[in-house]
């Protein structure tokens, strides 16, 4: 190779590598400010704080999910298989939501230490499978709701 | 090392000349496997079990978002090939390759918003996916942008392929971005290492959208690529006397390519 061209080859690997290096440290000091949502062992850990615009995501625990008989209000836990974060909820769900999916909710964390929500998403998994083949597996269908619950404890 | 190969690469009229012969057959070819995968998917796939018909939208969405990532690198390599080179035609891919890398990118973000609207209750959120994905977009538009800032041509060359070379520090971020941070979209469900979460009656299909789209891709790519060709070489002689033979065919003369 020309010894011209070889420098050129050079200082375009070196412009690549040090922007990556700089995006690289940006987004490693940035990292909890990039995270969508505050799993539940956060707020166990006391790190979350209260009366505050926050998300948190997670699990929604089966079981756990209660409907007021008069009125939209909903009550529910979340949790990342550390911990838990009791959730309160007034309005209509997204259709995805279910007990043993994972769910994404917005609100304030009140000192009671219940979140109040005022959004709920659903957030749903990587799996895509027919009806059939998903009846075929009783039982199986909370487990990648645990596997999700543990990919997000794991970052922590 | 004998570089006279790569250097032939570099001839705007070689490259006009060599892909007269490959268009016809990437455009029966991406016309083929896309007519034959949207109706495998939207047709004849299952539906899923949790998520219904909306799942659908994932024979557009992933190929989309998948040659967006893919176009990007092929943007940044040709131009750090013209950079190190100094050659004309992998400026000129450079180039042709932006327009068709913000179309993809802009149709797998708003295929991501209708699909997000009855999946997750929501058009749009600023999770780390979803945010860097637009970020491509308008790295896409910058590169557009900036090559049209410059009067003159080699200049704007080479301040579009140091900026599409920066850019790709977005791409890695963009494909891990679902596992580094907690992000609403889902992880990846096509795996290099290990199975896909997908039943193959639905990866099938998406698998020959894929390669569909690969192949629409490199057929837009040469097409624009050959338009921005004539554009720039009008002044030579080979393009003036193919123009006034009233052809867009380049045909040989004498064995003397």
């Amino acid at each position: 190779m020309h010894p011209v061209r070889k420098q050129r080859l050079i200082l375009v690997l070196l412009l690549v590598t040090l922007s990556s290096a700089a995006i690289a440290l940006i987004t490693y000091a940035l990292r909890q400010n990039i995270d969508f949502f505050y799993p539940p062992s956060k707020f166990a850990a006391e790190e979350v704080p209260h009366n505050v615009r926050v998300r948190a995501g997670g699990c929604v625990v089966p079981g756990s999910v209660f409907r007021s008989e008069e009125s939209l209000a909903v009550r529910f836990s979340i949790t990342d298989g550390v911990a838990q974060v009791p959730v309160k909820y007034t309005g209509i769900l997204p259709d995805l939501f279910a007990e043993g999916e994972a769910a994404v909710v917005t609100g304030k964390l009140q000192s009671s230490g219940v979140f109040e929500a005022e959004q709920v998403l659903a957030k749903h998994d990587e799996t895509y499978t027919p009806p059939e083949v998903q009846e075929a597996m009783v039982g199986d269908h909370t487990a990648t709701c645990q596997g999700a619950g543990k990919a997000m404890a794991s970052d922590y | 090392m004998n570089w006279q190969w790569f250097h032939r690469l570099g001839s705007p009229r070689w490259f006009y000349q060599k892909t007269q012969a490959w268009l016809p057959w990437l455009a029966i070819a991406s016309v083929v496997l896309l007519v034959t995968g949207a109706i495998w998917g939207l047709g004849f796939a299952p539906q899923d079990a949790k998520q219904g018909n909306s799942y659908r939208i994932i024979f557009i969405h992933v190929p989309a978002a998948v040659l967006a990532l893919v176009g990007y690198y092929v943007m940044a390599i040709s131009g750090a090939i013209g950079l190190i080179w100094r050659m004309k035609l992998p400026f000129v891919v450079m180039r042709a390759a932006a327009p068709i890398g913000a179309a993809l990118t802009f149709v797998a973000l708003f295929t991501g918003a209708v699909w997000g609207k009855p999946t997750w209750g929501t058009y749009w959120v600023w999770d780390a996916r979803i945010t860097s994905m637009l970020l491509l977009l308008l790295l896409y538009i910058g590169v557009i942008a900036l090559g049209q800032a410059f009067l003159q041509e080699r200049t704007a060359d080479k301040a579009c392929a140091i900026l599409a070379l920066v850019g790709t520090v977005n791409i890695p971020i963009i494909y891990k971005s679902v596992d580094w941070w907690n992000s609403l979209h889902q992880p990846a469900t096509i795996k290099l290492t290990e199975s896909s979460s997908i039943h193959p009656s639905m990866f099938y299909p998406l698998l020959v959208m894929v390669v569909g789209f690969y192949c629409f891709y490199a057929w837009s790519l040469i097409l624009h690529t050959r338009q921005q060709i004539l554009v720039r070489e009008r002044k030579t002689r080979w393009v003036q006397q193919m123009v006034a033979s009233g052809s867009t065919r380049l045909v040989e003369e004498g064995g003397k390519a």
